[in-house]
């Protein structure tokens, strides 16, 4: 691992979007995912239209389609759901190649095959011009309920504590011969994934103790950033404009 | 028992100055009823450097706790530089008294050094230019500037302790409390340690096990089992008398020897 705190979904740079303020980033990002799930589905090439859109992100930004491609396969797991409706859908019917299909299911599939995609594509640009740390400032920013912030920046520092003594825990229980490879054998496992939570409760109150200590009473200090200028929103709410003009443009031709 | 119970006199104590911490008769039982201290009085003065020894459970966690204000005493009284610790001045007490904790990934939970050094005195109130100048003197202090922008999880377990260290220094305590410095340290991460802490020129209590440690860096020790006070005096008198330590469940590594 190298220095700062690196998350996969991230790529580092110091581009024009890479350097605008994350609270800028993620409204576009959110009003941008409003503008395609207000899409109506038959307008097709209103989604070629936001692909196009994200791209031209992608160029001003440096992030290589495959890098993108690759990361958006965490979609898959969620796209089965969609395959299906073709076949499951209700009548009318039409055959294509040897296979009988439902037309709503088609469209039903494609609708959310392209916004789950494209609303995956947006929260990824987004993750990937942004540090996770920036995230959340820029959340504090926007005024986010501060205990999620506080839940959120414990989360960031210590899901990798956690994960790292889940690991000391499997090696230790590997170097005494466990060795699970069907169900049954998996008491020991759930057994450590308990003893991890109790850990990790118990650790939670040393936190907190230890938090107490320096003065916490209950918020995060904020300490004061500059907010961004005029022109940053500009830019950045460039991106939702194109993308409404596609929604609305949709939704008056359909 | 040895002949060390009556208080060392430190290089720095004189009548009449304000002490940085002064324990008198301090009685404490956990809320279930199992009692943890008996009658302890501990007076330190500022600039003293003092090392807190005693065996697993004789109470020394209890005591730091009391310190600022975590855990209220049954009985006695705590006073951090002539300030009684109490509800209505707890958030100063804290700022005075600087506990760092055994774990450091318990004490680190900001995501980047910097963050965290900031939280103690952005707590307390300290903010802009001021909050900026305390970090980076902070950092300087336990030579961890240029890491100030990593996360704790890519820092070695030596660096994380000093870490943990500036995150109090940052918020200019009266006096330093340190729960097991030494441990989990690998024997360079511990000379380092006790480098930082030797310049510090800050008044300490150092609560440990590891007694050459305490010899290293605290001239005064205190032992401490089943919660009372069983010997205070000079660290390395404290530790000739065998007999004392053994009696406490207390002993030096092997081959170290006080004459």
């Amino acid at each position: 691992m190298g220095a700062g705190h690196s998350h996969p979904l991230h790529l580092p740079g110091a581009s024009v979007v890479h350097r605008l303020p994350a609270e800028v980033k993620i409204v576009a990002a959110f009003l941008t995912v409003l503008c395609v799930v207000a899409t109506p589905r038959e307008a097709f090439w209103a989604f070629g239209g936001y692909l196009l859109l994200l791209a031209a992100v992608w160029v001003a930004a440096r992030i290589p389609p495959g890098w993108m491609a690759r990361r958006a396969l965490i979609e898959a797991p969620f796209v089965v759901l969609a395959i299906l409706l073709p076949f499951t859908g209700p009548d009318p019917r039409f055959d294509w190649a040897g296979m009988s299909l439902s037309h709503a299911g088609v469209l039903g599939a494609w609708n959310i095959l392209a916004k789950g995609t494209l609303g995956v594509l947006t929260s990824l640009t987004l993750a990937a011009t942004t540090p996770m740390r920036d995230l959340l400032l820029g959340l504090q920013r926007l005024r986010a309920p501060a205990l999620v912030l506080t839940i959120a920046t414990l989360m960031l520092r210590y899901a990798d504590v956690i994960a790292g003594e889940a690991r000391r825990m499997r090696l230790a229980r590997i170097a005494r011969g466990h060795d699970p490879r069907f169900l049954w054998q998996a008491g020991a496992t759930a057994r450590g994934i308990g003893s991890l939570f109790v850990r990790s409760y118990e650790r939670g109150e040393r936190v907190h103790l230890a938090m107490l200590s320096r003065g916490w009473t209950g918020t995060m200090p904020t300490t004061g950033t500059a907010a961004a200028a005029r022109t940053q929103w500009l830019a950045a709410l460039a991106v939702p404009a194109v993308a409404a003009a596609l929604a609305v443009t949709g939704l008056m031709t359909t | 028992m040895s002949a060390a119970t009556e208080p060392a006199a430190s290089p720095t104590a004189a009548i009449g100055t304000t002490p940085s911490l002064d324990v008198r008769g301090l009685d404490f039982a956990y809320p279930d009823g199992t009692p943890a201290l008996h009658g302890v009085d501990l007076r330190i003065d500022p600039g003293e450097r003092v090392a807190l020894l005693g065996p697993n459970g004789a109470g020394k966690t209890t005591l730091v706790l009391q310190l600022n204000g975590i855990l209220a005493p049954t009985e006695g009284s705590v006073a951090v530089g002539g300030l009684p610790v109490a509800k209505p001045h707890l958030q100063e007490v804290r700022r005075r008294v600087g506990i760092v904790f055994q774990d450091p990934d318990d004490q680190l939970f900001m995501p980047t050094v910097r963050e965290d050094v900031a939280f103690g005195p952005a707590n307390f109130g300290v903010r802009g230019d001021e909050l900026t100048a305390r970090v980076a003197a902070a950092l300087d202090a336990v030579g961890m500037a240029e890491h100030a922008d990593r996360s704790p999880l890519h820092l070695s377990g030596g660096q994380r302790r000093r870490v943990a260290l500036a995150t109090v220094l940052s918020c200019d305590p009266e006096i330093l409390v340190l729960d097991e410095p030494s441990s989990n340290l690998d024997p360079v991460a511990r000379r380092e340690l006790a480098e930082v802490l030797l310049g510090l020129d800050r008044t300490l209590l150092m609560v440990t096990h590891d007694l050459p440690y305490a010899l290293q860096l605290c001239p005064r020790s205190v032992v401490v089992d089943n919660g009372r006070v069983v010997a205070d005096g000079p660290t390395r008198e404290l530790l000739a008398d065998t007999e004392m330590l053994r009696a406490h469940r207390l002993e030096l590594p092997f081959g170290f020897t006080l004459a």
